[in-house]
């Protein structure tokens, strides 16, 4: 999209007013200033799909659009992730991050925060493998994705 | 050389060869104003109300295909713009709005005036900019232009703030843009269309179905020469009637849910359809589990989003109408294939059983004004020729089933928004697009009043503006509801307390006229249409009982119309 202000509105009211779900959305500038980059994830039929296509299509702002699922991608999420840590918690939570190949990039005597990078799946595991109770806060910073190859989104 | 930013607004207005400007002053467009008054090239006319102003924009754009420009202070102004601004973009009309905004520096701090136009109206344009330093000015400009009468147009809305209409800056007129994020098709694919051409070749039921985009993009010639060429049955929607002649006899009436008996079976029973510039509308379609059961369907549209959005089609064309039917007609000329005669013979004499039917007649021996019989006697006394603007409801309908168009651009009403108070206002619009014309507003007692204020307007600028106000007393297509779906119970729908119109024309300057029996109502036209320099409100006293027939009841497909 163009690097303008109110793009990203366009965006988000475009799904809105037509009562598209937007279950995540990241957005920021490319190696071109003027241009912006946006990964929106959304669900929905095929036809629904189809609509939503053609619809960001006509926003002026937009200049061009991938449709990532279309063809073999990547898809990478980051997850900060604050934990309860203490005693023989913190062995535990150590190992954990570990075997996710996350990253313990804060530590108090009685906290770890967790960098973990991966596919929704995989952070959601991490979720899972942890109680609840071991949780004090997360932070998703949505899904981004790039086509698998040669082929790609430029202008 | 170095102008003010006002004084570049009204240069580029008249570099882009603008005539008229409707509008409203106010704070925020006061330098605006001031470089008006010091230039003769761009006509400024003074309306009573920015809703007004937007209006007459669009009646101006509607009847004559280039876009309509409307200027509204900030705050209040802006957003009295608002229901014009929807108007236009329900129905792909080609306007830009200029909009004033405070200084800069004010704007997200609660000021005197201020609304964030760019936010509120988002939803409802095409495109909208806010130009926050004066260099961007002009070529914002260009842009607003450019994506309003491209593609599939629409309104546009510039927002300008206080501060930059007094900076100075160079001017140069951006001769032409180019957008790297807007590029609208225009080149229809030519497989696709050799694809239908074969599809339309073999129809034995074939039906065309048109609409408003043949209209706003020039393709009633091409559609006409492809029509007679191919000898099919044709019906228009609200949108797109006079883009084929209506009184030609391959003109089945308009369709939809009080579209004729005829159109609507022909629809119903085709085996191939092909869809020009029209958007498979609900007041179209019907229910659309029921819609077209047999038919094969071609779609032409400039709009991808368009097209398979509501219905599924099987051979989609994106592409300008007049490009794509000018290369039909190529292809159907080139091409050895005649259309199926025989077939169509008999698909001919099926259309002349549904059209004996006869679904628009009414009582013509009733001691009251008939609504249908006042919309007849408006066509035969301005030999069908005249400019018709036109209101919101049973009035409207009427005016759409009687008054045969044969031109494009002549039927001016709003069928996406449906906006009450409209007709007036775009009738003032059409009338400075065509000093000479008739124009006529056909309206309601209750449209009437929506917009009455613009009565002021007409008189200062001298339009001799037809208004014909169908005063049936009721809101006549909410009690035509009630009537059929809610057992008459008829709330809010009665209008009470009506003001003499008669004397409310006249204490705004015009010639008021009373009709209350059939036989004045000729009369009454001949003399109203002899005033050539004067607009006449003509009340005619209406038949409260009349409903418009046929209906498509909600749920219900397109053969199951509710019939007199």
């Amino acid at each position: 999209m163009e690097n303008e202000s109110g793009a990203l509105s366009r965006v988000a009211g475009l799904f809105s007013a037509r009562g598209y779900n937007i279950e995540s959305l990241t957005v920021a500038p490319t190696e071109d200033a003027s241009i912006s980059r946006m990964t929106l994830v959304t669900r929905g039929s095929d036809e629904i799909i189809e609509q939503i296509t053609k619809q960001l299509n006509k926003l002026v702002d937009v200049i061009k659009l991938l449709e990532l699922t279309e063809g073999p991608h990547i898809e990478r999420e980051m997850m900060l992730i604050k934990l309860r840590a203490v005693n023989h918690e913190r062995e535990e939570i150590m190992r954990l991050t570990d075997i996710f190949r996350g990253r313990i990039i804060d530590v108090t005597d009685e906290t770890f925060t967790v960098e973990l990078t991966g596919s929704s799946e995989k952070l959601d595991a991490f979720i899972e493998v942890l109680h609840q109770a071991a949780i004090i806060e997360t932070v998703r910073s949505g899904v981004t994705g790039i086509a698998r190859g040669e082929k790609s989104l430029r202008v | 050389m170095e102008l003010t930013g006002a004084e570049i607004v009204v240069r580029f207005l008249k570099d882009e060869g603008v005539t008229h400007v409707f509008g409203y002053p106010g704070g925020a467009v006061l330098h605006i104003y001031d470089a008006l008054y010091q230039q003769k090239d761009v006509e400024h006319v003074l309306v009573r109300h920015e809703q007004g102003a937007t209006h007459a924009a669009d009646g101006y754009a509607r009847s004559t295909g280039r876009p309509g420009v409307a200027l509204v202070t900030s705050g209040p102004g802006a957003t009295n713009a608002v229901t014009g601004i929807a108007t236009a973009y329900m129905d792909s009309v080609p306007m830009v709005v200029l909009t004033g905004q405070v200084p800069t520096q004010l704007i997200g701090n609660d000021a005197f005036q201020e609304v964030d136009a760019v936010g509120i109206t988002r939803p409802c344009v095409k495109h909208n900019f806010l130009v926050k330093d004066v260099k961007d000015l002009a070529l914002t400009l260009k842009k607003a232009f450019y994506i309003a009468t491209t593609g599939r147009p629409g309104p546009v809305v510039v927002d300008i703030p206080k501060d930059v209409t007094a900076a100075k800056t160079d001017y140069v007129f951006p001769e032409s843009v180019s957008m790297r994020s807007y590029n609208p098709v225009v080149k229809g694919h030519i497989g696709q269309i050799k694809r239908a051409v074969q599809l339309m070749l073999s129809a034995e039921r074939p039906m065309l179905y048109t609409g408003g985009g043949v209209i706003m993009g020039g393709g009633s010639a091409a559609l006409t020469e492809l029509t007679r060429l191919l000898g099919f049955p044709i019906t228009n929607t609200l949108m797109g009637l006079g883009a084929y002649p209506a009184t030609d006899k391959q003109f089945v009436g308009m369709l939809g849910m009080h579209g004729t008996y005829e159109a609507n079976m022909a629809m119903h029973h085709c085996d191939v359809l092909i869809a020009i510039g029209a958007r498979f509308d609900d007041r179209v379609t019907g229910n659309i589990e029921k819609f077209c059961p047999h038919a094969k369907i071609i779609h032409v549209d400039i709009d991808p989003s368009s097209i398979s959005k509501n219905v599924k089609v099987d051979v989609p064309i994106v592409g300008a109408v007049d490009h794509v039917l000018g290369e039909m007609v190529r292809l159907v000329k080139e091409s050895k294939r005649e259309p199926r005669r025989e077939a169509l013979e008999n698909w001919w004499k099926q259309i002349g059983e549904w059209r004996a039917h006869d679904c628009l007649r009414y009582d013509k021996d009733s001691e009251l004004i008939k609504p249908q019989y006042v919309l007849e006697e408006l066509y035969k006394a301005t030999g069908g020729d005249a400019y018709v603007t036109s209101d919101v409801g049973q009035h409207q309908m009427w005016a759409a089933q009687f008054y045969k168009f044969d031109k494009p651009n002549r039927w001016i009403n709003s069928g996406g928004l449906g906006t009450m108070g409209f007709g007036l206002p775009a009738a003032m619009g059409a009338q400075f697009a065509h000093p000479d014309a008739t124009v006529a507003c056909v309206t309601g007692e209750g449209s009437i009043q929506m917009c009455i204020q613009e009565l002021s307007t007409c008189l200062q600028y001298r339009l001799p503006i037809k208004i014909v106000t169908l005063n049936n007393r009721y809101l006549g297509m909410v009690r035509q509801w009630q009537e059929f779906f809610y057992q008459g119970r008829y709330a809010m729908s009665y209008m009470d307390a009506l003001p003499d119109f008669v004397k409310l024309a006249e204490a705004y300057g015009h010639v008021g006229l009373r009709i209350e029996k059939p036989a004045d109502v000729a009369p009454a036209f001949k003399e109203a249409l002899a005033m050539k320099e004067r607009l006449v409100f003509m009340d005619f006293i209406t038949d409260q009982t009349e409903n418009v027939y046929p209906m498509i009841p909600a749920g219900a497909g397109l053969n199951e119309m509710i019939l007199l």
